[in-house]
């Protein structure tokens, strides 16, 4: 592992960041300051940031409906981020798109989607254009394991194959599509087995494990870069709340969750990792939680402090005026 | 000014988008070495190699998310779907995605995408291949609909929508593909939002586009044989709509017939009527009236065909029935 003890405490605080904006989140959510639906990425932190990790600031990415962790992770601002939930017009989408729709060009993040899969096509588009200008530029797409059973995935992963487009296509299989789990919905057992089909390398690692996701996300990227064409990375991971804020989660057990949570938490197990193997003290792990807290609370500060868009501004945007 | 047929007018405004932007790159099915299923990008796959004019697998959903995700990403992709009936299978990307996108990243995203294809009946091609779709999309906000009817406007028009920001669905009618029309051969485009009046009269008002406006011609011909004046719009664009003219026009003659291949259910016909009887109410003389497709799929056999899609004759019947 080529990786500098700065990277390492990076790759700790923004699994921690995301986490606590999350749990943030949750709070606004049950105080009824955000409205519609919310997907949390609780649980599923290490995939986020061991995949942003390997990539530039100009690369791209897209979203799922569970995209705050992604958004985050690929350097969007917290203030901003944490504004547009609770659709302020200091927000991202100055409040018009909400959770399920952030993006932020500026850090390569060609936006959250609430159509499952869509992102898919567009970061293979995305791929697209970075070969045809000739950049070096690297996509990625993110999705879960419910994407994987949409017709413009399977067309999306054929058409990268084809043209080998820079891309990488990585899977977030936290076991449940909504309600569904995986093993009935999906043909194989490993979604990566389906890059078979496509002629592509697939790859399954511990969703959970930063340090895995991280390398697998770094050779494919590499790939990607040097024109050797797409990758499908599976991260086998779970999330920790329902599908969505609210969901009963009859489909699951609590003591599935409970074990999940105990034994295979990606941060938990990160700071072990990293005092037992990386030399780090508790103490500074204790440091950055605290910084942290207080950069999610400034950045609460800021959101609700934010005025509300103007009706007047309704109509802006459904055009680029020419 | 030469006269060059619809086809080759399209022909020409993609060569020269292309010549005179990189950006501007072709995709779509069988548009390669075949030049497209009814010859569009004929000659330009030689010209400007397979990286710009680019094959794509039969694959719609696919490629029209691929080609949103490039027009985001700093190209300027030109797709073509080979019948308007596809659009259907790629409905979510460009309902969804296209149309969306900028709107709800709040102004962040750009999406210079056109989307050509044709429609139309008129050929036996039957319900799946013979669809009128426009007024689909005219339905949804973030998208652009143009409707050209003449070579003149589908090279000026189509040269516009390449040179848009935002996403645009351009529908050329297979019919008129074959017409020809004076083009002038300098650097010229057409602007999105302006209609055309194409004939004057004092009568009535004929609201048309596309291959149903050379319908509305003819019949606005019959009828002055028979002492009554018509107006006749060609429309260009529904998104945006130059609603002024059509309601200058309403005031003047106080009689509307709009005339289209759609089916005239919920067709663009059933808005341009509302939308006139909101503006012009006190104007007219007589109920705004619609002539559309039947409101069955597009039958096979020849003559019931022609029973489904409007002709002048029922053009005439609607002028008739509210003089």
């Amino acid at each position: 592992m080529d990786l500098s003890r700065d990277q390492l405490l990076y790759m700790y605080r923004m699994m921690l960041t995301i986490r606590r904006f999350e749990e943030q989140a949750i709070e606004f959510f049950t105080q009824g300051r955000i409205r519609g639906s919310m997907h949390l990425y609780i649980g599923e932190e290490a995939v986020a940031v061991g995949v942003c990790s390997a990539l530039r600031l100009e690369d791209y990415i897209t979203s799922t409906h569970r995209g705050h962790g992604h958004c985050l992770a690929k350097g969007a601002r917290l203030d901003y981020t944490m504004a547009e939930l609770l659709g302020k017009a200091t927000g991202y989408c100055k409040g018009k798109g909400g959770s399920m729709h952030i993006a932020d060009l500026d850090t390569g993040n060609l936006g959250a989607n609430g159509i499952v899969a869509a992102g898919v096509p567009i970061a293979t588009g995305a791929a697209l254009a970075a070969q045809y200008r000739g950049t070096d530029q690297v996509a990625v797409a993110f999705f879960g394991d419910g994407a994987t059973n949409q017709g413009v995935w399977h067309e999306s992963l054929n058409l990268a194959a084809i043209w080998k487009l820079p891309i990488v296509y990585v899977c977030e299989n936290n076991l449940y599509a909504i309600t569904v789990p995986a093993r009935e919905a999906l043909s194989v057992t490993d979604v990566a087995e389906r890059a078979k089909s496509y002629n592509i390398p697939g790859v399954v690692v511990d969703g959970n494990d930063v340090l895995q996701v991280y390398q697998a996300a770094r050779t494919a990227v590499q790939r990607a870069r040097e024109g050797q064409g797409p990758t499908l990375i599976e991260c086998k991971t779970y999330r920790y709340e329902g599908h969505y804020k609210g969901d009963p989660c009859v489909y699951r057990s609590p003591e599935e969750v409970r074990q999940w949570k105990e034994t295979r938490d990606p941060i938990k197990n990160f700071a072990t990792f990293l005092m037992e193997k990386g030399g780090v003290s508790p103490q500074v792990l204790d440091q950055i939680q605290w910084e942290v807290e207080a950069e999610i609370a400034e950045a609460s500060r800021f959101a609700l402090d934010s005025p509300e868009p103007e009706e007047e501004n309704l109509y802006e945007d459904v055009f680029v005026s020419c | 000014m030469r006269e060059i047929t619809y086809l080759q007018a399209i022909t020409e405004a993609l060569r020269e988008e292309m010549q005179r932007d990189q950006d501007v790159f072709l995709m779509g099915e069988d548009i390669g070495l075949h030049g497209g299923i009814f010859g569009a990008t004929k000659g330009l796959f030689q010209e400007f190699g397979p990286h710009r004019v680019r094959n794509t697998p039969i694959s719609e959903a696919g490629f029209v998310g691929a080609a949103i995700g490039a027009a985001v990403a700093n190209t300027r992709p030109v797709v073509e779907l080979m019948y308007v009936d596809f659009t259907m299978v790629a409905m979510d990307q460009i309902v969804n995605q296209a149309a969306k996108l900028r709107y709800m990243f709040g102004g962040k995203a750009r999406v210079p995408l056109v989307i050509r294809t044709q429609q139309g009946g008129g050929r036996g091609n039957a319900a799946q291949h013979s669809q009128s779709l426009e007024a689909w999309f005219m339905h949804v906000p973030g998208i652009k609909v143009v409707v050209p009817a003449t070579p003149a406007d589908a090279k000026g028009l189509l040269k516009t929508a390449i040179r848009d920001d935002n996403p645009v669905l351009f529908l050329e009618h297979k019919l008129l593909y074959g017409t020809k029309g004076m083009v002038p051969t300098h650097d010229y485009t057409v602007p999105f939002g302006q209609a055309l009046v194409m004939r004057e009269g004092q009568d009535v008002t004929l609201v048309s586009y596309s291959y149903t406006l050379l319908k509305a011609l003819q019949a606005a011909e019959a009828l002055a044989n028979e002492g009554v004046s018509v107006e006749v719009i060609d429309l260009r664009t529904l998104v945006p709509l130059d609603l002024p003219t059509v309601i200058a026009s309403a005031q003047k003659t106080g009689r509307v017939v709009v005339c289209h291949e759609g089916h005239k259910r919920c067709g663009a016909g059933a808005e341009l009527a509302a939308l006139v009887m909101e503006e012009a109410f006190d104007y007219l003389d007589a109920p705004v009236q619609r002539v559309g497709s039947l409101d069955v799929p597009i039958p096979y056999n020849g003559n019931l065909e022609n029973k489904v899609l409007p002709q002048a004759e029922q053009i005439i019947a609607a002028v008739k029935a509210i003089l």
